[in-house]
């Protein structure tokens, strides 16, 4: 049996904010482009890019590709935010069959296929702890959670998963 | 659960959100000539009106960003959702 939750490999973690001029420079760095539609990722390769608010991004990348030193070379023409948060979070798998309801019951969003499709991405709350969920399939939920929540996120996880739902 | 429409976001669930006070209060541009009086009315005194009122809400969990919407305080629906720095909508019965 898959086990309901995994932890992510380890990756780099980037807050991207600016004005269009630096975006575009961000963009060429990146190779696609950043997504603009309200909650949704972009991804080319194992470099990804989550929309969080309207001229803010999360950028995963690899853990040793150099995305950032890349981004900030691009942009230095340009005032813009890019911070690394690397640290700050860690990735959990959610896959399985239960995903959606176990997740449901932590989270007021809902997480039905039509409502939340693969691809779409947000910050929102899980029980008492603020997570980013993000949709990488139909099955299949990464989560951004920040290190000091990740142990109560992962036995709110154990703990749904064993109450029927 | 109240859904509350961000507008960047599109509905969400009340949990999500947290609430700024009220709209469209301008802080004055030079607090240093101002008198006790009218510095107590832009810091203290608010509209709290019954039926619709114009606040500043924030999608902490999703966005993060405020905007602002017109409540009914008597029946906690909201109304209208827009963004900063837009005008308040002029709807029926918005009076107060």
């Amino acid at each position: 049996m898959v086990e309901l939750v995994t932890h992510a490999s380890p990756m780099a973690r980037h807050v991207l904010r600016g004005r269009p001029a630096a975006l575009e420079a961000a963009e060429g760095a990146l190779g696609f482009a950043l997504p603009v539609q309200a909650c949704r990722a972009a991804s080319k390769g194992d470099v990804h890019a989550l929309w969080l608010g309207p001229d803010e991004w999360l950028i995963l990348s690899g853990i040793s590709d150099g995305l950032g030193e890349r981004l900030e070379g691009a942009m230095a023409a340009h005032p813009h935010a890019l911070v690394e948060v690397s640290d700050r979070q860690i990735g959990l798998i959610i896959s399985g069959a239960e995903a959606e309801a176990v997740l449901s019951v932590g989270c007021p969003l809902d997480l039905g296929l039509d409502a939340f499709p693969i691809g779409m991405c947000t910050r929102t709350v899980l029980a008492k702890a603020e997570i980013g969920l993000w949709r990488t399939g139909p099955n299949t939920f990464h989560l951004e959670v920040w290190r000091s929540f990740a142990a109560y996120v992962r036995q709110f996880l154990a703990a749904a998963a064993v109450v029927p739902v | 659960m109240l859904l509350i429409t961000c507008p960047h976001c599109g509905p969400r669930p009340e949990l999500e959100f947290t609430h700024g006070g009220e709209a469209h209060i301008a802080r004055p541009e030079n607090p240093a000539a101002m008198n006790a009086e009218d510095w107590t009315e832009y810091l203290y005194m608010r509209a709290n009106p019954k039926g619709l009122h114009a606040e500043r809400w924030r999608h902490l969990h999703g966005c993060a960003r405020f905007f602002n919407a017109l409540r009914d305080t008597t029946t906690d629906q909201f109304v209208a959702t827009y963004a900063t720095g837009q005008p308040r909508p002029d709807l029926k019965g918005a009076g107060q």
